[in-house]
């Protein structure tokens, strides 16, 4: 007789730990031939209130890591997503609801990794690029330079179910913000498994919370929860303008990728310093010089 | 700050006194050169800073004669007006009795460096025998000059005790206790050096930035750092100390500056003789000049003026 | 070693004498210096469009009044709609030609109207304070200057784009349109300016309704300078032209500075459109003094901080946290202090502190003076005649202040200074953060770890360290929080008006 397989409940990486959504709704996910697969938290705005908490938790100390401790953390991750690249493809091309080919699925986990790798490098040099020394005309040290935001919130692309939300997650985490992330709702299931990387990786909980939903429930809250600092999002032109809308309330930082242009995810222009650059605060300092 | 303060490091110096920055003081007085100053305020002022100059010679070729002439001007700074007299003249110890005589009975006080002036590299002894020796001769002002290598070496207690010392040997004489400023080289050792003077000087004595024989002499910014701890020394103790910006101040323009620190910092108790001097020479024919601009309406050429140095 | 002054301490006290005091009295008042330059302002200007003046099709015009003394100064002309439509399409038709201009070329139009204003700074300083209420010292020694600089410093960016970001170069954005603010007229035009055209864009600006002039006078600077037609355009009017600047389709940004009550309304109107957007906006800056610091300079510090220009500043020092131990000695040096300002005609270069800029903000500051005594904060305010006529506000000191008064809350935007004090680094921390704005901060200290430590914790876009209301072209200003977004000034700024290409 052939074995029964135990199934996984998949569930949301919020805080470091596994949950399931605090509403206790599911929604079903399908294979690409239709077959049920598994239950998916249908996570709420009390959800994302949550792991917006617990993001605010994980905030300071991740921030005041050493930068080249940020890098080794996400490079560390790529080496466990390396690892188990097998795994992430087969969850890829197991969750999509299109007939997606084992290649293609291969070089997208192949393409995050590297996207991983490309951002960890930046830690300790963004500000050597971002920041310098402003020569004013007095006699004052006067320097720029760079903060991150605090808590960015994202919504991740709906059909790069796994590189668009790494490259939504990598350049802001690597300058010491944390994260609320909304994965694709057509194909969560890369996230979860994520979720699970993430934490055999050394991420402290609490720095990248996933969440799995429907963006259009979600949406409205990332738009209007005044601590998330900023938004990155890959939105259709209503979800922009329910975030811009929202977003006026507490002069939110609003960075958003038209759905509707059919957005490359391998695309050069998301490995960039200035991709970083949209969840940082510039600050710049005075100092009198004189003895 | 009752107790006699003489730390052994400057550290615990500042802790009471506090520090001074330096880019912000300079911003601080560069307003005062920002207040216009017109018709009869200017009047005034230009009258009241006659009024404040120790009137100085204080070279090896001093003589009788040039003492002789330096008192008529202190007496008369200009013969066709009536313009206030100097405050002081202020000469070497040998010539303390030559002014004694030239100034008679006129009200204008005469000064004397000593200590081994403008070094101060004498033994105390010697430097105290000085010190008698002009208010013998008649001195009703002594300008004595701080150990600068005592202060730069850590010794306070030393500074200190030297400066009283001058004081019991001053008797009467108004003592103005020289810093050398140039050679203490930051606001904070000029606020530390005012700081540790004025805890053995008394109300009516003066603390003076420099004795005009080195680069550096009175700026508006180590004048300011003087005056802010004269005041804070008053409201803590109630006691009035002078000041005596000396060296430097050439023009009538900058000494309106310095008065308007005076005014802004110390207010009008400062705005006489008696708590604030000018030590100059050339100031007083530029004040005379610009007194008589403001008379006259016409401007002056400098050398309508007795005493002046301009020829050309 | 006794010391004749420590037994005079002693009779002082047996005595029962009052303590020492200083006397600021009037034996010596400086007499009225008034500036007498001729300002050159017209009787009634029109609008700037396509490099001429023109005649606003809304057929209105509305007064400029001089807050020192509420005379008419002159009529402007009011842009609506269609006014503003015909400035975007003349900026419109300008834009290629002034985008593909070699940035050499641009540099130099830059460069002269840096020198064109430097020519005329006097003119122009007495024609702000005239139309502002600003002491003309400030003018005359900060606005005008600064504003030049901004063009000199930006002239020479234009032709070195490809040096901005790394890995990138900038290509303009197209027409942008500008709403500027009423506290630094004409400075803050530069500052909208210097940028935009540097990078390449065309301009519709609107300055403040009741600060026009300079921006209007500007425009002959620009006809001097021989800047292309539509380059820049100058609308004039209240909230409804700055909408219809704010809104128009043309415009592929939008740049405002002002209230973040305005603010957040134009982050409304534009969602659900592609229009890039900076905003700088309010603050309720903390001022930290530690005990260790230089007292009378943080002092210093603070008064620049809070009553230059009348304290109608978005950075403002307003709130001010002095560590417990040395409050008591902050303060009554503060109140030594205040008491030198002088408070009254803007023209005369002595005053220090001049006319409130509109009667609207003059009643705001009021109302919120009124709540902080209502609240039970005491207040301080230094003897000092005011002139009857035109705005007027003493310089205000409120103490035993906590967090939660609305004068620590709540933007003042006027000479009106909150004291509150705290006793440990993180307590000073989280006060100096516990607000929804963060332009700017301010913290005095002799240890150089704590000035680091703080510049990193403090959550502003600006810390000034021992020092404050420090402003430079190459220096980045902004905030953080409901202070708005995006640079101005410095490297940074520049990326604000491109894109990376």
């Amino acid at each position: 007789m052939k074995r029964l397989l135990i199934t996984k409940t998949p569930k949301v990486y919020v805080g470091g730990a596994f949950i399931r959504s605090e509403s206790g709704r599911v929604f079903a996910m399908k294979d690409a031939d239709g077959n049920f697969f598994a239950n998916i938290p249908q996570c709420t705005r009390k959800d994302l209130r949550n792991a917006v908490e617990a993001a605010a938790k994980a905030g300071p100390s991740w921030a005041k890591r050493t930068p080249y401790n940020r890098g080794q953390i996400i490079y560390r991750l790529a080496e466990m997503i390396e690892a188990r690249s097998l795994e992430l493809a087969e969850a890829i091309t197991l969750g999509s609801t299109k007939k997606s080919l084992v290649t293609a699925a291969r070089n997208e986990v192949a393409a995050s990794v590297d996207r991983l790798v490309y951002y960890a490098g930046w830690a300790d040099k963004l500000e050597q690029v971002l920041g310098n020394v402003n020569p004013v005309a007095a006699p004052y040290f006067n320097f720029t330079m760079t903060e991150p935001m605090g808590i960015v919130g994202l919504i991740a692309s709906q059909e790069a179910s796994l590189l668009g939300l790494i490259s939504l997650i990598a350049p802001a985490i690597v300058a010491g913000n944390t994260v609320v992330a909304s994965a694709s709702e057509l194909n969560p299931y890369p996230a979860v498994v994520l979720g699970e990387m993430l934490a055999t990786s050394d991420l402290p909980g609490g720095v990248v919370n996933l969440l799995t939903g429907f963006h259009r429930e979600l949406v409205p809250t990332f738009a209007t929860h005044a601590h998330l600092r900023a938004v990155i999002a890959e939105a259709t032109a209503d979800e922009r303008k329910t975030l811009a809308l929202g977003a006026a309330e507490t002069v939110k930082r609003i960075h958003t990728f038209k759905a509707e242009d059919n957005i490359n995810w391998y695309s050069d222009s998301f490995e960039s310093v200035y991709r970083i650059q949209d969840t940082l605060e510039y600050k710049t300092v005075w100092h009198p010089i004189g003895a | 700050m009752s107790a006699p303060l003489a730390p052994k490091a400057l550290k615990r110096l500042f802790d009471k006194i506090g520090t001074v920055d330096a880019v912000g003081i300079e911003e601080r007085v560069l307003k005062y050169g920002t207040r216009s100053i017109k018709t009869d305020s200017k009047l005034w002022g230009l009258r009241c800073a006659v009024s404040m100059v120790d009137l100085t010679t204080l070279e090896g070729k001093d003589t009788p004669g040039k003492v002789a002439s330096l008192c008529q001007k202190a007496i008369e700074p200009h013969e066709f007006s009536d313009t206030p007299k100097v405050a002081a003249v202020c000469v070497y110890p040998s010539m303390v009795k030559h002014a004694r005589k030239y100034l008679g009975v006129s009200p204008v006080k005469i000064a004397s460096v000593a200590t081994a002036f403008p070094s101060g590299q004498a033994p105390l002894k010697t430097r105290l025998a000085e010190v008698r020796y002009a208010v013998a001769q008649g001195a009703d002002e002594v300008d004595m000059v701080i150990n600068r290598g005592a202060f730069l070496s850590g010794e306070y207690a030393l500074v200190q005790d030297e400066i009283a010392a001058v004081v019991q040997a001053c008797g009467k004489s108004a003592l103005k206790v020289i810093l050398e400023v140039s050679e203490l080289e930051t606001y904070d050792s000029i606020r530390a050096a005012s700081c540790l003077a004025m805890q053995v000087i008394r109300e009516g004595d003066f603390i003076k930035t420099s004795t005009g024989k080195t680069g550096l002499n009175a700026t508006l910014g180590n004048n300011q750092v003087m005056l802010e701890a004269i005041r804070d020394h008053y409201l803590a103790t109630g006691v009035a100390i002078g000041m005596k910006p000396a060296g430097g101040i050439r023009s009538a323009k900058q000494s309106l500056q310095f008065l308007t620190a005076v005014k802004e910092t110390l207010g009008d108790r400062w705005l006489t003789n008696k708590r604030y001097r000018f030590g100059a020479s050339s100031l007083l024919n530029d004040l005379v000049r610009q007194i008589e601009k403001q008379r006259t309406g016409a401007y002056q050429a400098p050398y309508a003026f007795s005493e002046a140095a301009e020829s050309y | 070693m006794p010391t004749p002054k420590a037994k005079k301490q002693k009779n002082m006290r047996s005595s029962g004498r009052t303590a020492p005091e200083l006397i600021f009295g009037n034996l010596w008042n400086f007499d009225p210096a008034p500036e007498t330059a001729d300002p050159k302002v017209k009787a009634t200007y029109d609008l700037f469009i396509d490099g001429k003046w023109t005649q606003a099709k809304s057929k209105k015009r509305f007064d400029s009044i001089n807050p020192a003394n509420e005379k008419k100064i002159a009529e402007i002309a009011l842009a609506g709609p269609l006014d503003v439509n015909l400035a975007y399409l003349a900026a419109g038709r300008a834009q290629k030609s002034w985008a593909r201009t070699p940035g050499k070329e641009r540099a130099k139009y830059l460069y002269r109207i840096a020198r064109l204003l430097q020519d005329r700074a006097r003119e122009f300083a007495v024609a702000e304070t005239l139309d502002g209420g600003k002491p003309i010292k400030e003018s005359r020694d900060f606005d005008i200057p600064m504003a030049a600089a901004h063009f000199f410093y930006h002239a020479g960016w234009a032709d070195k784009l490809q040096y901005v970001a790394a890995g990138k170069t900038l290509e303009p954005l197209g027409v942008v349109g500008q709403v500027i603010p009423w506290n630094f007229p004409l400075l803050m035009l530069a500052w909208k300016l210097a940028p935009a055209l540097a990078t390449g864009n065309c301009v519709v600006i609107k300055p403040a309704e009741t600060t026009s002039i300079t921006a209007l006078k500007f425009a002959e600077i620009l006809q001097d300078a021989g800047l292309p037609p539509g380059v820049v355009n100058i609308v004039t009017g209240a909230g409804e032209t700055g909408s219809a600047v704010i809104a128009h389709s043309l415009a592929a940004k939008v740049a405002f500075t002002g209230s973040t009550e305005v603010g957040k309304k134009i982050m409304r109107s534009l969602a659900g459109t592609d229009k890039k957007m900076t905003l700088e906006l309010g603050g309720k800056a903390a001022n930290i003094i530690f005990e260790d610091a230089s007292l009378d300079q943080a002092v210093e510090g603070i008064v620049n901080g809070i009553f230059f220009n009348q304290g109608h500043v978005c950075c403002a020092g307003s709130r001010l946290l002095v560590q417990e131990s040395v409050a008591e000695l902050v303060i009554s040096k503060l109140r030594t202090r205040i008491r030198m300002l002088k408070v009254g005609d803007p023209m005369d270069k002595n005053t220090d502190i001049g006319a409130i800029n509109s009667l609207s903000q003059l009643t705001k500051i009021k109302r919120l003076v009124a709540s902080g005594i209502k609240e039970g904060a005491k207040l301080y305010q230094p003897e000092c005649v005011l002139p009857k006529q035109g705005y007027y506000f003493r310089p205000t000191l409120f103490t035993g202040v906590t967090q939660s008064h609305r004068v620590a809350r709540e933007e003042i935007f006027g000479p009106v200074l909150s004291v509150l004090t705290f006793r440990t680094v993180d307590e000073a921390i989280e006060k100096a953060n516990n607000t929804v704005y963060g332009l700017s901060a301010g913290v005095w200290t002799d240890k150089g770890a704590r000035i680091l430590k703080m510049a990193a914790e403090l959550k502003a876009g600006v810390v000034w360290a021992n020092t404050f209301n420090k402003f430079d072209p190459s220096s980045p200003f902004g905030g953080y929080k409901e202070s708005g977004f995006g640079r101005e000034g410095g490297r940074q700024g520049l990326l604000d008006y491109a894109n990376l290409v």
